[in-house]
């Protein structure tokens, strides 16, 4: 050791950074510069008519006030809508099925097989997935055929003309797609709690109800917290599955109209000025929404 | 506390990364450099290019010109190049028109022809009916006129219907676009069906029963006697109002959307008839699973709207019953639908193929024999048309022997096309979808048309205003 004294200065902190540094010029290229890109244009004037290119022209925060006296609100009520139906089944079944998982006096056989079979619905591409139950529930569609020759109903339903039947089909889709994937989250939760507090919790004569709404729940709140902001912001987005059911109108009265997907509609002339204010609110938003669960999840924390 | 500015710094750069998949979309192109090099296409004598680029939303163009323009000599296993005798390639560039990819593509290609080096401009490009004043337009001059390739319209496509020059012309009047193709629409009707109601399958009697729209209603209650449906849906008869419009959609120079009288027309009319339960209830507008259902046997639908394409491309590959259960006869109106046009890319640095390959395609009497007789078209030339509505060996398997040109040429011979504007693409789509709602009984009629009205300036920004007829 006192033969070379030298490398004690050694410096492996240089290695970390170069090992970091492609994720930042890749963030910087890719993410960023879109980003401030998208914001700056949000200001301007700026889309096509035809082949013709119209601006840019910077015409200050008009893009701003012309969509809030758009029907910008109630499509974010619909994304609302939309997110909680999908999201409240979701949440619950997931914690559901992961504390019955983890559960070890039930002793669930083939817990490996359940788990993949929960998670494969995610695995397939959500547009393919709203295909799919396009197809499924079209007014000539298997759906209805099996129900009309089971004698269920008399004329085939319309599911996709009411908003009630566009709706849930979206939002059990997104239940579907996402509670796998919840449930598998929540089991590493709930398997990260020490095994000594629910022996001790059972000695002490906790039944199993006491045991998870004491227990498990106050203890998976991290866990739980970032389930909820990444389906907040899964939900904003919601696009594909609407977009493809309703072939990007959000019928029946623009009812199923996200509000990516009314970006979207602004896409299709290339307003990307419009389209930009439209993610700076979603933007906004989402930072509020982050903030609020942020607080939520981490205020008590002093109470410990 | 440091600790949670970083925190919330973190937090902050993930929903900005979440949210890039938005951004990314909006940052990516600089407004190109439009000033084309309009010096270029005048010098035909000049040294030609050794790659042709043809851009195509499917693979329908490469298929006519390679049977057609002698010069080709082979094609690639792929299909994506084709050399010529003299080595000049074609490379062949399609992108489906789904979702607006084709027209996105060929759109960021013109805007970049200027700068692009020769073997990577647009020589040759295809545009549909419903667009193809987009690219016709004399402000954005991405076209080509017809006569700066030395093709002179009243000359060498004097054989050509007249309606098809119209449409391909300017607003000063000149001709940009040509075409191969006139898409006459007629009536394709099941013949079992006919049988049973009519007692007859024979298109004369037929005719008789479709000649005008007051007539085919007595017939529509025939038919739902015996428990048929005239028609699939509403959007079926949508051509045949709002292809022969008066005005255009948008007149040139204005941001008004102006609706015209025939299509408020059709949405009376289809709510009397959907009422009446003259449409499937179960077909709601076109291009989906249950409309091409609706062409199977069991369907109980008698009739479709089609041009010649229609009955090659739609009722063809969905219908599962035998040969010759179908027939044409004449429309309530005489209408067309569709077709698409050759157009010449400014810039292009292939003149002198251009004009060979767009004159083989579009003027060439033989020629049009040829690409009738193996993909069914119904081709650009009227001697051409008028000898094969006389000639037997036209006649259609398909359509139980039948030669339905004897049904498309009348009909070429009297449309009269409703004059475009490059918003025609948006305003049909969209008029479509507003008032699918009101026909099926969602919103009322005056929510109908500010749904219009909504959609339509999100789709087109510079549209002010929407007029609608009294």
């Amino acid at each position: 050791m006192f033969m070379k004294p030298k490398r004690k200065k050694v410096n492996y902190s240089k290695w970390g950074y170069i090992f970091i540094l492609p994720f930042f010029l890749s963030f910087f290229i890719f993410s960023l510069i879109p980003l401030v890109d998208t914001i700056r244009y949000s200001f301007y004037e700026y889309y096509r008519s035809g082949i013709k290119e119209i601006g840019p022209n910077f015409i200050g925060m008009f893009n701003y006030t012309e969509l809030l006296k758009s029907d910008m609100l109630k499509y974010a009520g619909n994304t609302l809508i939309l997110w909680l139906i999908g999201f409240i089944p979701q949440i619950v079944i997931a914690l559901l099925l992961a504390s019955w998982f983890v559960d070890i006096r039930l002793k669930i056989r083939g817990q490996q097989f359940f788990k993949v079979v929960i998670y494969l619905p995610n695995l397939i591409m959500a547009s393919a997935f709203a295909m799919l139950f396009f197809t499924l529930f079209s007014n000539k569609g298997p759906i209805n055929s099996i129900l009309l020759s089971a004698g269920l109903i008399s004329t085939p339903v319309d599911f996709m003309g009411s908003v009630f039947g566009t709706r849930s089909l979206i939002g059990s889709m997104n239940f579907l797609m996402w509670f796998g994937n919840t449930t598998i989250m929540l089991m590493a939760a709930i398997m990260g709690i020490s095994p000594d507090v629910f022996e001790a919790s059972e000695i002490d004569g906790c039944n199993s109800r006491q045991r998870f709404f004491k227990i498990t729940l106050p203890l998976i709140r991290p866990i739980l917290a970032y389930t909820l902001i990444t389906s907040v912001i899964g939900g904003l987005q919601m696009f594909d599955v609407p977009q493809i059911l309703t072939n990007g109108q959000g019928n029946p009265d623009r009812t199923s109209m996200t509000l990516i997907m009314f970006l979207n509609s602004h896409l299709k002339s290339k307003n990307y000025g419009m389209a930009g204010a439209l993610s700076v609110y979603l933007f906004i938003v989402s930072g509020i929404l982050c903030f609020i669960v942020y607080r939520i999840t981490n205020g008590k924390d002093s109470d410990y | 506390m440091k600790k949670k500015v970083v925190c919330m710094l973190l937090a902050a750069t993930m929903v900005a990364g979440t949210l890039a998949g938005c951004g990314d979309k909006t940052g990516g192109d600089k407004p190109a450099d439009k000033q084309g090099d309009t010096s270029a296409p005048s010098d035909v004598s000049a040294d030609e290019g050794k790659v042709i680029n043809i851009y195509s939303f499917n693979d329908e163009v490469r298929n006519r010109i390679q049977l057609v323009y002698p010069e080709i000599q082979e094609t690639s296993k792929d299909g994506t190049v084709s050399t010529l005798k003299d080595g000049t390639e074609i490379h062949w560039i399609i992108n489906p028109n789904q979702d607006g990819v084709y027209q996105d593509k060929l759109d960021e290609a013109l805007m970049a022809q200027a700068d692009a080096s020769a073997d990577d401009k647009v020589d040759i490009f295809a545009a549909e009916t419903d667009y193809v004043v987009k690219y016709t337009d004399a402000d954005s001059d991405v076209a080509m006129p017809l006569t700066d390739l030395g093709i002179n319209p009243d000359s060498d496509l004097a054989d050509q219907f007249d309606f098809t020059k119209t449409v391909a012309c300017d607003a000063n009047g000149v001709q940009r676009a040509t075409s191969w193709q006139a898409c006459p629409g007629v009536l394709v009707y099941r013949r079992d069906i006919a049988k049973d109601v009519f007692g007859t399958d024979d298109p004369e009697k037929i005719a008789e029963k479709t000649k005008d729209w007051d007539t085919m209603k007595a017939a529509a209650e025939e038919l739902k006697g015996k428990g048929y449906y005239t028609f699939s849906c509403y959007t079926d008869t949508f051509r045949t109002y709002g292809n022969s419009i008066a005005e255009p959609w948008v007149a040139p120079g204005t941001t008004t959307v102006k609706v015209d009288q025939k299509l408020m027309d059709w949405v009376k009319d289809s709510k009397e008839w959907k009422d009446a339960g003259y449409f499937d209830p179960a077909v709601k507008g076109q291009w989906n699973a249950d409309w091409f259902n609706a062409m199977g046997s069991k369907s109980k639908v008698f009739a479709f709207l089609f041009p010649a394409w229609g009955i090659d491309t739609q009722v063809k590959p969905n219908w599962d019953g035998e040969d010759g259960s179908w027939a044409v006869t004449s429309a309530p109106l005489a209408y067309n639908w569709g077709g698409t046009f050759l157009v010449a890319a400014n810039g292009t640095d292939n003149p002198q193929h251009v004009k060979d390959i767009l004159l083989a395609m579009t003027a060439n009497t033989d020629n049009l024999v040829k690409i009738s007789k193996e993909t069914s078209d119904f081709t650009n030339g009227k001697t051409a048309m008028a000898d094969a509505a006389k000639d037997d060996s036209y006649a259609s398997d398909f359509l139980g022997g039948q030669n339905p040109y004897t049904y498309f040429t009348p009909s070429a011979d009297t449309i009269k096309m409703a004059p475009l504007s490059a918003y025609d693409q948006g305003c049909v789509e969209l008029i479509q979808n507003a008032f699918q709602d009101y026909l099926e009984g969602k919103v009322d009629f005056d929510k109908a048309k500010s749904n219009f009205e909504t959609a339509i300036k999100e789709r087109y920004p510079e549209i002010t205003e929407v007029q609608w007829p009294e």
